[in-house]
């Protein structure tokens, strides 16, 4: 006797595909969902700050009134920032990730150093801001000034500037490693001759898309005690500043509507700065694409 | 061969030698390992410094406020003048409705993208998605907090007549839309784990690829699912912007979502814009809250860590 | 140390053929090396003596310690974490194995080639060029005659001698490995040590690697470990059978090949196992 009755199956079949034929088009449009909201919020962004969006928006201080309010100390601030944050971040960060790849024997010290920085990339960012604000602002007493900001938004990145180059450095063959050690290079020599050129495309990416991260971050800043109105460029790293997140945030809570058009056309000049930030990325991304 | 006068009176060994004098490498080669270290125990000093910061701040607040009134009081009026109270509640049940909500949305639609990524989508779509998935999780929270009170919120408000202009269920979704990517692509990296020889087998047997999706590769890759879930989750707890601007600053204990609520980040940040002075109660309170919340995100990562390494699957 | 007394039986015949030899142009005399990875005991009661100019060939099964002994004669081994070793190694009067040997010193007189092609994802020239550079001969004059030089050396000047700033990656696998073969001249090593160099690599360029090693036995002495017994036969003067991280037979390659002492030696030239 059989067990299975292929006319039977077969009849099912037909139900079985119609069913899987409606979770895939339910699915696709579960998908579609992300983008919809994508488009939407890129809609009416640009459609509302398009208008507000001009030389002079690019060139005047922040005003009471939303016709003559201006990103210039903003913009201005985030660059001075990021010129204390990108340095800072990279050196600590491919320096740990160096450590941890290329020297670190396994010991409990170093299970709990690769531990603790798997835990200080899930904490909350608002939690850095309390750490700036006791440490750097009052402790070292820098102040609310772009170093305070700077230090605290480096760390604030850190974790995630680590485990990039950790994976870019992993990523490199251990056949080029063994060469350079067969010629009687040192450890630091094959690390900064061999290692280091293969794997900085990868860190440079996972570096810039960390730095829009730092770029685009409000709560920290907020919690820090970073002004919001602001009439002057900074002239040293440990004048006040504001930044464009800080900035935006500040026009967004204004009950004028007029705000709302100025907000919007913050957001398009800070979307536009991570969109060159990462199409860097991505150009260094598929130039040093890697062969080996 | 043409060699020079140089090269030919002296090998490469001899060059080699020669060198040999100079005593710097020795010291590079020592000191690099001990910079090295000091600059990868940064990271071990910032979480030290955080715990410590909190714990020392939070400190002096239960000097000021009995513990157990923090723990269990269900009003928070740190502004009242006459009798100010901390109970955490009211704020912990903002962060939960936004979260829960959050999570309403960000689950389906997420997971939902990760199956169509992985089992169905051809590669020209999956090239489409996969970076709109991307610019998501790029965009700055501010962006999503002001896309929440300027446009998600009039628009609930249509269908909604109730709707407060600051409401719990505005930041809640748009929240959701903001850890959609992380559950979307923390997803499908957990079931594009699964090999391929395990679909073919379902395949081969006349399975469908929903059958296969649901019944083979979810519950192979279930674990990986479930800790993108809980660090989703602990992303939802820790967002600050989205629900200051469209949560409002009212805490409320209650399970109401039309009306104005206050997290536990929302709070803080008020309290950063205001002009609350050094010293105060006030100042205290949002180190005792920002301790609050820590724990509350650092129970979910391990709680992450800990699912994703119990149910590690070896293939 | 527990001696395995079955090995020094087998090892005799070795033996006695080194012993011959000990007193004339010896590169490497390996004496009761032994060597565990964690617990595991890869090498036992290694003797081997290595003469000078001559190309010795070290022929095994897979896992039989072959690799890991020619990683020994340059310390790559101790790459493995949790690699020990007892015994002695002695290269040029000193042995090798003291903890005092510097390392770095040892690899800049003894060049390795490896079984993977495994240039530096640079330009031809600075691969050549990256041994003398981090020894520090910097002068551009003499960087460009080593690197002439050595390619002419390693029979590939020809091919590349136009295309010295491209990528080493654009070169085929067969014209990789030679130049991974010059760039271990460019050091002017002693003793070129070959890990299996031809397993990656086509027939027509396999030849070319071979006929190279014939010439370079001139000037050095080349030690080269290989699963393939045909090129044992064809390129060495000397070959050792290892087996189970033992030394059962060391001797001429003639010899071995034709008239092998032991009953194992036999079996796996004539292919009864591996």
């Amino acid at each position: 006797m059989r067990y299975i009755d292929h006319a039977a199956v077969v009849k099912r079949m037909n139900s079985r595909m119609i069913v899987n034929k409606l979770f895939k088009t339910i699915f696709f449009l579960a998908t579609l969902f992300a983008l919809l909201a994508l488009g939407i919020l890129f809609y009416r962004i640009i459609s509302q700050g398009v208008g507000y969006l001009s030389l002079d928006f690019l060139l005047n201080f922040g005003s009471r009134f939303p016709e003559k309010a201006g990103i210039k100390a903003a913009l201005v601030g985030s660059l001075w920032m990021m010129a204390v944050v990108a340095p800072v971040s990279l050196i600590l960060g491919v320096g740990s990730a160096i450590y941890l790849e290329e020297y670190a024997k396994k010991s409990k010290l170093n299970d709990f150093i690769r531990m603790n920085i798997a835990n200080l990339a899930g904490v909350p960012s608002v939690v850095f801001g309390l750490l700036g604000l006791t440490i750097f602002v009052r402790a070292l007493a820098l102040g609310n000034s772009i170093l305070a900001a700077g230090f605290t938004m480096s760390l604030l990145i850190l974790p995630v500037i680590i485990v990039a180059s950790q994976e870019s450095i992993r990523a490199v063959p251990n056949e080029l490693r063994e060469a350079s050690y067969g010629m009687g290079a040192t450890k630091w020599q094959t690390i900064a001759k061999v290692v280091l050129p293969s794997a900085i495309p990868g860190i440079l990416t996972g570096g810039i898309l960390a730095l829009s991260r730092a770029i685009g971050e409000t709560a920290p800043l907020v919690v820090i005690g970073i002004p919001v109105i602001i009439q002057f460029l900074p002239n040293n790293l440990l004048s006040q500043f504001t930044a464009m997140p800080m900035q935006i945030f500040d026009w967004a809570k204004r009950p004028q509507e007029e705000f709302q058009y100025v907000a919007s056309a913050g957001i398009i000049v800070l979307m536009i700065f991570l969109l060159l930030m990462n199409s860097i990325a991505v150009i260094i991304r598929n130039k040093f694409q890697k062969r080996y | 061969m043409a060699l020079n006068e140089q090269t030919a009176k002296m090998s490469v060994q001899e060059m080699i030698a020669k060198q040999k004098g100079k005593k710097g490498k020795f010291w590079v080669e020592k000191s690099i390992p001990i910079i090295l270290f000091l600059i990868a125990s940064i990271s071990v000093l910032t979480t030290f410094g955080i715990v410590f910061t909190l714990i020392f701040e939070t400190f002096e607040f239960f000097k000021r406020v009995p513990f157990l009134d923090y723990l269990l009081g269900t009003e928070w009026l740190p502004f009242s003048n006459n009798e100010p109270l901390y109970g955490i509640l009211p704020l912990i049940a903002g962060t939960l409705k936004v979260t829960l909500i959050a999570v309403v949305v960000a689950v389906p639609f997420g997971l939902a993208s990760a199956v169509y990524l992985s089992e169905f989508a051809n590669d020209k779509t999956r090239r489409v998605i996969k970076p709109v998935l991307e610019v998501l999780a790029g965009i700055p929270t501010i962006v999503y907090g002001f896309f929440a009170l300027t446009f998600v919120t009039p628009l609930l408000q249509q269908f909604i007549p109730g709707l407060k202009i600051f409401n719990a269920l505005s930041p809640g979704i748009v929240v959701g839309i903001m850890i959609l990517p992380m559950i979307a692509s923390l997803s499908e990296d957990a079931m594009t784990s699964v090999p391929k020889s395990i679909r073919e087998g379902a395949l081969a047997l006349g399975a469908t690829k929903l059958e296969v999706a649901m019944k083979v590769v979810l519950p192979a890759a279930l674990s990986g699912i479930m800790a993108s879930i809980v660090l989703a989750i602990s992303r939802a707890i820790g967002e600050t912007m989205i629900v200051s601007l469209a949560g409002g600053s009212t805490p409320r204990f209650d399970g109401d979502l039309t009306g104005s609520i206050q997290t536990m980040t929302a709070y803080i940040v008020q309290v950063s814009t205001g002009d609350a002075g050094y010293g105060t109660t006030i100042y205290y309170s949002i180190y005792a809250v920002g301790f609050t919340l820590f724990l509350f995100t650092l129970l979910m990562n391990w709680l992450a860590h800990a699912i994703s390494k119990r149910f590690r699957e070896e293939y | 140390m527990v001696k395995l007394n079955v090995n020094n039986q087998n090892g005799t015949n070795g033996n006695k053929a080194n012993q011959k030899v000990t007193d004339s142009g010896i590169v490497y005399d390996t004496r009761q090396l032994n060597l565990w990875y964690g617990s595991h005991h890869a090498l036992k009661n290694i003797d081997l003596a290595i003469k000078e100019n001559e190309v010795t060939a070290i022929i095994g099964p897979s896992g039989c310690g072959k690799s890991t002994y020619i990683k020994t004669l340059n310390r790559m081994v101790e790459l493995v974490p949790s690699v020990k070793t007892s015994g002695q190694i002695i290269y040029r009067d000193r042995n090798i194995l003291d903890a005092d040997y510097g390392v770095e010193e040892l690899r800049t007189k003894v060049g390795m080639v490896f079984q993977k092609p495994n240039p530096f994802p640079k330009s031809i020239f600075d691969n050549i060029a990256y041994g003398p550079r981090i020894h520090g001969i910097k002068n551009k004059k003499t960087l460009n005659e080593i690197v002439e030089k050595s390619l002419r050396g390693a029979a590939i000047w020809d091919e590349v001698k136009d295309r010295l700033n491209e990528n080493a990656y654009g070169l085929s696998g067969g014209q990789q490995q030679r130049i991974c073969i010059a760039r271990a001249l460019a050091i002017e090593p002693d003793v070129i040590l070959m890990d299996e160099p031809t397993s990656a690599l086509d027939p027509i360029s396999t030849l070319k690697v071979e006929e190279l090693v014939q010439e370079l036995k001139q000037n050095y002495s080349i030690i080269i470990v290989t699963h393939n017994m045909q090129q044992a036969a064809r390129i060495s003067d000397k070959t050792a059978f290892f087996l189970n991280g033992e030394v059962i037979e060391f001797d001429k390659t003639d010899t071995i090949f034709s008239t092998p002492s032991d009953k194992r030696t036999e079996d796996y030239i004539s292919g009864r196992f591996g």
